[in-house]
């Protein structure tokens, strides 16, 4: 006999046409999955009325994958075949990861993603999630369907706002892998503003404060007439509570002496600071109490105290971004109406009440925060799917959190889409050739707020064959942008005339730190004065080779309208310039530019004489009227 | 005689009726369609019809269309767990047959 759920009026589903979907909030310590039943989004538990899946995969010889509880039990004995976090390794190269040394894995260095060798073969980050998400489903579809199966529509799957394209593709791979249909991917902290402002319908600028286990996200909300809006993201892709169980387990090495630990005895005792970061929450000092393999004692009592002095400075870590995304709104912490505490690391006593200090109010906590994201990303795949809510229905803006461009002549960026542009975009700008006849151009697609190429993330790279050749700045070529839904970005160039095309998805090149990442934003304001010399510089120095080039070009066609001494003079003043561009003195590039103008002056004129002569010659003088028509 | 509900299934319709923050019942109801020729409907309620009969069970307002009614006549709304799954069931006395899930049926 199947189970029913309340629809709302006139709603009801004909007979095995439920459209069921599901939110997943894929964490780096703990995942989620979430439903809507009778109007209601509830998380779905497990067999022992456990909401949460730990985000471990335990791999074994056999090449089956164990998921969860099970998983996370056998972490100490089994460390180098058992993968926790793997949300960290997403779409990152090894040079990425904070921490490596402390991690027991057999890293596998390959070319874009880091991948793992373990008991069942060597396993991507993007196969070891998929193995989460499979549980995930698995969990869904026994608690959606019964034993009588059935299918999932798909999934919301959240990830954090400052995942880059690359860690997005690899997290809708993982869905692909698991055998979801991903609706769209959700950023965790709009999905816990659904979450919240579903239930609560409050108009007003929020604050979403999200220190997950790996990941930190800020984001600033602006929630009016049912519609959410973006208004500014920022956060730290390499910080969370993980991060203050490391500083527990510094500790606790640093007090107890202790030498270089097995890979085993390491897990233990991280397992130990975690749990007492957890106790923490709600006593006033929590015991550390672990037996090496060595048959060493740790045994160590940590108080709040000292657990606020030795996570101080990643507290105010988390504040930065905040600073940074409240002053990309221009509003004062005043102006927030409400501060919507997300992930388990926020019951941390410290945590609050540095939010708290730094907005002046209680931060809100009345959801729970384990679970807000994966609530609000199951409200959100239900309308996806076409269920009505019963309320108001609402749309959802999402911006892209740094600058999407490209690299122009002497390595400058070009940004074509703004930071904080609301996504689905799409922006085009012209460009031009800058040598003549030429016939081919080279896109290079970066993101971030730099001024250089070079202090900007390469997202990729693509050329444009088969422009018909033109003199410089003749061709028109049309770079379109596109970024869908999900964040993920399309470039696309076309000339003009021809119609010549050619596009990429982006697929993005890693090789960027999760700090850097984080730091780009806070660069582009330290650098800004900097940036814009620099950016002056690079100007004159493409001006100074544009200007080289033209004078070589007119000497190797008319350079018999000069004497040897004339051309002797030119060349010098050209040497000149090209040692000025060759430096980084701005100020003496265009000091040789003037000479090198002024030196070439009479030469001008000459070749100018000489064409109007071509021009005129053996043609009666009323043929040519100047001024008048042609 | 109509239609009643158990106190898990009023506890649970009540619960979802707050949360929803509107609507004042329970829509029972069947229409043809399905595997086996009808379906049963389960909906929230917020206006109700000229054609619809109010019952009151359990604390719950109970609203069934008139032709629908011959069909549901004595039937019990039940609030299960299977495994994973949970959700309201049906208890009808007038069910001859019904297809092998249970979501469409015969009278």
């Amino acid at each position: 006999m199947a189970l029913f759920q309340i629809a709302e009026p006139g709603e009801s589903a004909a007979p095995h046409e439920h459209k069921l979907a599901i939110g997943i909030d894929l964490g780096t310590t703990n995942s989620l999955v979430a439903t809507v039943r009778s109007g209601l989004a509830v998380c779905l538990n497990d067999e022992h009325g456990r909401p949460l899946l730990p985000s471990v995969v335990r791999y074994h010889a056999d090449g089956s994958a164990e998921v969860g509880y099970e998983a996370q039990k056998n972490q100490t004995v089994d460390p180098r075949h058992t993968i926790v976090s793997v949300k960290r390794f997403m779409g990152r190269g090894l040079a990425d990861i904070a921490h490596i040394e402390a991690m027991p894995y057999d890293f596998v260095e390959t070319p874009g993603m880091v991948k793992l060798r373990t008991h069942a073969g060597v396993k991507s980050p993007v196969e070891i999630s998929a193995e989460i998400l499979k549980g995930l489903k698995a969990r869904a579809e026994a608690a959606l369907f019964g034993e009588h199966g059935g299918d999932l529509v798909g999934a919301v799957i959240t990830v954090p706002a400052y995942f880059d394209d690359a860690q997005r593709q690899a997290t809708k791979d993982a869905a692909r892998l698991a055998g979801l249909n991903v609706l769209r991917l959700l950023n965790e902290p709009t999905a816990a503003a659904i979450a919240y402002g579903l239930d609560n319908a409050a108009e007003g600028v929020y604050a979403v404060y999200d220190l997950g286990g790996g990941t930190f996200d800020i984001s600033i909300l602006r929630l009016s007439k049912g519609v959410f809006e973006v208004l500014a993201t920022g956060g730290d892709s390499a910080l969370g509570g993980d991060d203050f169980d490391h500083r527990i387990y510094c500790w606790v090495v640093e007090q107890a002496r202790l030498q270089p630990l097995a890979p085993e005895d390491a897990r233990l005792l991280m397992m130990r600071c975690r749990e007492a970061k957890e106790f923490l929450t709600l006593n006033p000092e929590a015991p550390i109490t672990a037996r090496l393999s060595t048959n060493e004692m740790v045994d160590l009592k940590l108080d709040v105290p000292t657990f606020a002095a030795i996570t101080q400075t990643l507290v105010s870590k988390t504040l930065q971004p905040v600073k940074k995304a409240l002053r990309d709104t221009g509003l004062h912490p005043d102006e927030i109406k409400g501060v919507v505490m997300v992930g388990g690391a926020t019951r941390m006593p410290q945590i609050q009440k540095a939010v708290g200090d730094f907005f002046r109010q209680e931060p809100l906590t009345n959801l729970d925060p384990d679970k807000v994201v994966a609530l609000g990303a199951a409200t959100q795949a239900n309308l996806l799917v076409g269920n009505k809510t019963g309320k108001d229905d609402w749309l959802l803006l999402d911006v892209i959190p740094l600058s999407l461009g490209l690299e122009t002549m002497g390595g400058l960026t070009e940004k074509v889409i703004p930071r904080n542009a609301t996504i689905p975009t799409a922006r085009a700008q012209e460009f031009t050739t800058f040598k003549d006849g030429q016939t081919a151009m080279a896109i290079h697609v970066v993101q971030g707020e730099r001024e250089m190429v070079a202090d900007c993330r390469s997202l990729a790279r693509f050329e444009l064959r088969g422009i018909p050749p033109m003199v410089a700045g003749a061709a028109r070529i049309r770079v379109t942008f596109q970024v869908d839904a999900d964040g993920l970005l399309s470039v696309s160039a076309r000339e003009q005339t021809t119609g010549v095309e050619s596009s990429v998805m982006v697929k993005p090149s890693y090789g960027l730190s999760d700090e850097e990442i984080a730091g780009m934003l806070q660069d582009s304001l330290t650098h800004a004065k900097d940036d814009a010399m620099a950016r002056a510089l690079r100007e004159s120095q493409v001006e100074a080779e544009r200007m080289i080039e033209a004078t070589e070009a007119a000497l190797a066609e008319d350079a018999h309208l000069l004497n040897a001494a004339e051309q002797e003079k030119i060349r010098a003043s050209m040497a000149k310039l090209r040692a000025a561009a060759a430096g980084d003195n701005r100020r003496a590039i265009n000091i040789a530019m003037d000479d090198l103008g002024f030196e070439t002056q009479e030469f001008a004129h000459r070749r100018m004489d000489q064409s109007i002569r071509k021009v005129l010659s053996g043609r009666k003088v009323d043929e040519i009227r100047m001024g008048e028509e042609r | 005689m109509g239609v009643t509900l158990t106190d898990a299934a009023a506890k649970h319709v009540n619960n979802f009726l707050a949360k929803r923050g509107k609507g004042i019942g329970l829509r029972l109801g069947v229409r043809t369609s399905g595997c086996s020729g009808m379906a049963y409907k389960l909906e929230f309620v917020d206006a109700v019809n000229e054609d619809d009969l109010v019952f009151e069970t359990a604390g719950v307002k109970v609203v069934v269309d008139a032709k629908s009614l011959p069909y549901l006549d004595g039937m019990e709304l039940d609030f299960a767990r299977e495994g994973l799954n949970e959700g309201f069931k049906f208890n009808n006395p007038n069910v001859k047959d019904q297809c092998g899930c249970g979501e469409s049926f015969n009278v």
